[in-house]
């Protein structure tokens, strides 16, 4: 059973890891949908997942939540911003098409188009 | 909703957005008693007499991207459709209390889902709110305050990737007893 002591070796690797991504500065800012119908389409298994990687691969990213982004018939929606603000759009996101953008997005810096509202409203 | 654990995190994201710094959750979750019992206590905003007259009618809302707002009826009617009581009680700039009584063996009853991410995701919206979870079922209980494990992350947000991993495992644990 874990004991709430251990946090506290948790919380010097957390605080390293703050610090380098203090250094580094943040890559870029994720931030999911969770309103009424973020949650019903399945957001929160895809905030968890975001959180879950950024942690595992040490990512200078912050995950962020949200309300309602307007667009429910498309939810779960992800947002990405980069180090300038620009904002990529992903709709209809699951556990699985939020470990793509992990990988391919947040570390190689490749827009995914075939997840994007542009591309699904085409 | 598909599960109790996703409507939890859909009253509490209204907590959130009424600048709540402390919220409540409280579950009982028993066979004998044939019910499940979720109380949802914040001291955010509040609402007026007017507004929670309102507030459980699907097409009042407060936000401006759309008309209509579903978090409050769908709680409400899933929970009435069980046979059960829904309450909600709220005062301005005093917070907000939502109860809600699920017949557990009723067929309509959806099941509890995963109330693990539900704390998490919670937890993790913001590192400056406090929260006090309780749950029991008839053999076991588990209690968890943010503001223990604050106490001993000195100055790291509790919300730091690192530390929401572990108190997922942490909560898991505690909720598989």
């Amino acid at each position: 059973m874990k004991s709430l002591d251990e946090l506290k070796k948790i919380r010097e690797q957390a605080k390293e890891r703050m610090a380098v991504r203090g250094q580094e500065g943040q890559e870029y800012r994720v931030v999911v949908g969770m309103a009424t119908c973020g949650i019903a389409a399945g957001a929160r298994p895809v905030l968890n997942t975001f959180v879950q990687e950024v942690a595992k691969e040490h990512l200078p990213v912050t995950v962020m939540q949200t309300g309602c982004i307007g667009m429910c018939a498309l939810e779960p929606i992800v947002e990405v911003f980069d180090k300038d603000n620009q904002k990529t759009t992903y709709v209809l996101i699951d556990e699985k098409k939020a470990k793509d953008i992990v990988l391919r997005h947040l570390m190689h810096g490749e827009v995914i188009d075939e997840y994007t509202v542009g591309h699904y409203s085409k | 909703m598909q599960e109790i654990a996703m409507t939890i995190l859909d009253i509490i994201q209204n907590s959130l957005r009424a600048q709540a710094m402390q919220i409540q959750l409280w579950i009982k979750d028993s066979i004998k008693d044939n019910m499940i019992h979720i109380e949802i206590c914040d001291n955010g905003c509040g609402m007026s007499l007017e507004t929670l007259q309102q507030v459980t009618n699907p097409f009042f809302t407060t936000r401006t991207t759309r008309s209509i707002g579903l978090g409050i009826p769908l709680f409400k009617e899933s929970v009435e459709a069980t046979g059960g009581s829904f309450q909600i009680d709220s005062r301005l700039q005093k917070g907000t209390k939502i109860i809600g009584e699920y017949v557990k063996n009723h067929i309509d009853t959806p099941p509890m889902g995963n109330l693990v991410d539900t704390m998490i995701t919670c937890i993790q919206f913001d590192a400056k709110v406090n929260y006090c979870f309780h749950y029991q079922n008839d053999d076991w209980a588990f209690d968890m305050n943010t503001e223990d494990v604050k106490a001993l992350l000195d100055d790291v947000p509790i919300n730091q990737p690192e530390i929401i991993l572990w108190l997922k495992d942490y909560i898991k644990e505690g909720m598989h007893q």
